[in-house]
């Protein structure tokens, strides 16, 4: 495979390697490879690795790699090294047919204050912008801004927005639209995403056995529930929280 | 117990250097804004590094101590006493209990840190004791100190009684450290360039690299807003999300920047005019809104000798600090 890539420096203790400024897939499944590879060869210093949608950042402790491989070059060449290499020595794994995670979502007005509004714009009636959401399945392209707070795309045409001018306050578990982008609050924010439903699910869970529900490179759909649905589902996610 | 918290300071947190291992599960990095200063105040009591110290912003809070301890303060200088009488700054500190230490006036800087022989003993979430406001996990429940909290030494036993005179409260170990050097030229920030830094109009990039930008009451653990002259791109850039850092320099759609502190997002989708270097973001987690900076660039080459310089000078002090700390213990 021959990807043009670039790798700068993020500072003097981090250094990125992206392969393009698009949400693409293909160039995802190539830097979770990489990902793997940074893991499995992890070098002394080597501090996290930060997935991002086209891109990978290594952070690293300059301190600890002079120290260890005294190399001759700044430090920042010795890591964009390895970032070369783990990008000529990576291999995608064939893609298995990977199982969708259905994320039961509340679209009721009282968890959408944005979708009524954003519905008139589209020339669409709140249902059928229901719809479009639940028809797709979205990818899981990389996780940040707080706790799994997973950037899913890639939204229909139809439904692409802009996202807000000034954040507002937003309940955890909100599913929201930015951009091509859809994801879920996993905890109380501010946020600028237009919120167009809420999921009972919760996304992240600090003492859990597994922090946070979904990963980056799973495939996703949205199925509508009703209010009453989401209070039962809530409910047994209480209960299995507190077994 | 140890020390019993009578009144909360503004944002009194535990922190340590920081979590490290979780960031593509959105799971930010956090820890002490000064990593300099908290490093240093574990020194001077022997501790490693690591262990988890407590950040004061001003006003600090008022604190009991139920037991001796040896204690360091170091950091901003809220003027710290002990009942009235006046503590010193990077000291080690034999502090008797039955007294109550608090900081009446703020003199200089913006963050204060201090250090317990022994250790805090905090919760340990994910590999470090920092305390993540967000996830409400790690340090001291995952919050800042209300009062009534309690905070406990991982080491209960006290050493250098002897050292405590009749009728003192305080007996200063005689040895401290000077952290002129790391703060010196306060307004002058180092920083290693962004990838975006080209895409300025050529008048903003000698805005970028000339002016004075001040920091904005807008700012926190998460990062400072600054004011000054607006700067645009030839061409407005959109970026799809990618990785950041603590001191990254991002510029906004309205043509203000915004400097990345401990508490950044792990990712970030703003243009990135610069890094501040590694050495230089001790002195800029000590200025407080309305004050100045000028942003100079440096190479990564240089940034990193700055660096490693920085952090010689901690490791041959750790070094002296155990030295002295193990003669007091044998004269014993």
């Amino acid at each position: 495979m021959q990807l043009p890539y670039t790798i700068y420096p993020l500072g003097d203790a981090a250094a990125t390697i992206s392969l393009g400024n698009i949400i693409d897939e293909h160039l995802n499944d190539k830097i979770i490879a990489m990902q793997q590879w940074m893991l499995l060869q992890s070098f002394h210093g080597q501090r996290d690795i930060i997935v991002a949608y086209s891109s990978l950042t290594v952070l690293y402790d300059p301190v600890l790699i002079k120290q260890q491989y005294q190399p001759a070059s700044s430090i920042f060449e010795w890591v964009a090294a390895k970032l070369t290499e783990a990008f000529e020595k990576s291999t995608v794994q064939p893609q298995t047919p990977q199982q969708v995670i259905r994320i039961p979502v509340c679209y009721a007005p009282v968890f959408a204050p944005d979708l009524a509004t954003m519905a008139d714009e589209k020339n669409l009636s709140a249902q059928e912008l229901v719809n479009l959401h639940c028809a797709h399945v979205y990818r899981v392209f990389t996780i940040g801004f707080l706790p799994g707070f997973s950037y899913m795309a890639t939204l229909p045409a139809a439904l692409v927005k802009p996202r807000k001018p000034k954040p507002v306050q937003v309940m955890a578990g909100s599913v929201g639209i930015a951009g091509a982008q859809t994801g879920i609050y996993p905890l109380d924010s501010p946020g600028g995403w237009h919120i167009i439903g809420r999921t009972p699910l919760p996304q992240f869970n600090a003492r859990g056995e597994q922090l946070v529900r979904l990963r980056v490179g799973d495939r996703v759909q949205f199925y509508a529930v009703s209010e009453e649905e989401f209070y039962v589902l809530a409910a047994q996610e209480q209960g299995h929280i507190t077994q | 117990m140890s020390i019993s918290v009578i009144k909360p300071g503004l944002l009194d947190t535990m922190q340590d250097l920081g979590r490290y291992g979780y960031g593509s599960l959105g799971i930010n990095c956090g820890g002490a804004m000064d990593r300099y200063a908290a490093q240093l105040a574990n020194m001077m009591v022997g501790n490693a590094v690591q262990e988890a110290v407590l950040e004061m912003h001003f006003p600090g809070p008022q604190l009991l101590f139920e037991q001796n301890a040896l204690i360091c303060i170091s950091g901003a200088d809220f003027s710290p006493s002990l009942n009235d009488q006046p503590l010193p700054l990077c000291q080690p500190l034999l502090i008797r209990k039955n007294t109550i230490l608090h900081f009446p006036r703020l003199q200089w800087g913006a963050r204060c840190y201090i250090a317990i022989h022994g250790g805090f003993s905090v919760d340990e979430w994910l590999n470090s004791y920092s305390t993540n406001l967000k996830a409400a996990a790690g340090g001291y429940a995952g919050r800042k100190l209300e009062k009534g909290d309690e905070l406990i030494s991982k080491e209960s036993t006290i050493y250098f009684p002897a050292l405590m005179k009749a009728g003192k409260d305080v007996h200063a170990l005689p040895w401290r450290t000077a952290t002129n050097s790391v703060y010196q030229f306060p307004h002058e920030i180092l920083f290693v360039r962004g990838h975006e830094l080209d895409a300025l109009t050529p008048a903003a990039k000698d805005e970028f690299m000339q002016s004075n930008f001040t920091i904005h009451p807008f700012s926190d653990r998460m990062g400072y807003r600054l004011k000054g002259p607006l700067l645009h791109f030839e061409t407005p850039t959109e970026l799809v999300s990618t990785g950041v850092s603590f001191g990254t320099i991002q510029l906004l759609p309205d043509g203000e920047m915004i400097i990345l502190m401990a508490d950044h997002q792990t990712t970030g989708g703003y243009p990135r005019l610069g890094h501040v270097m590694a050495a230089h973001l001790p002195k800029l987690a000590q200025l407080r809104p309305s004050d100045c900076i000028q942003f100079k660039e440096i190479s990564i080459a240089k940034a990193e000798e700055a660096f490693f310089a920085q952090q010689r000078d901690l490791s041959i002090l750790q070094t002296a600090c155990y030295d002295h700390l193990n003669a007091l213990v044998c004269k014993q």
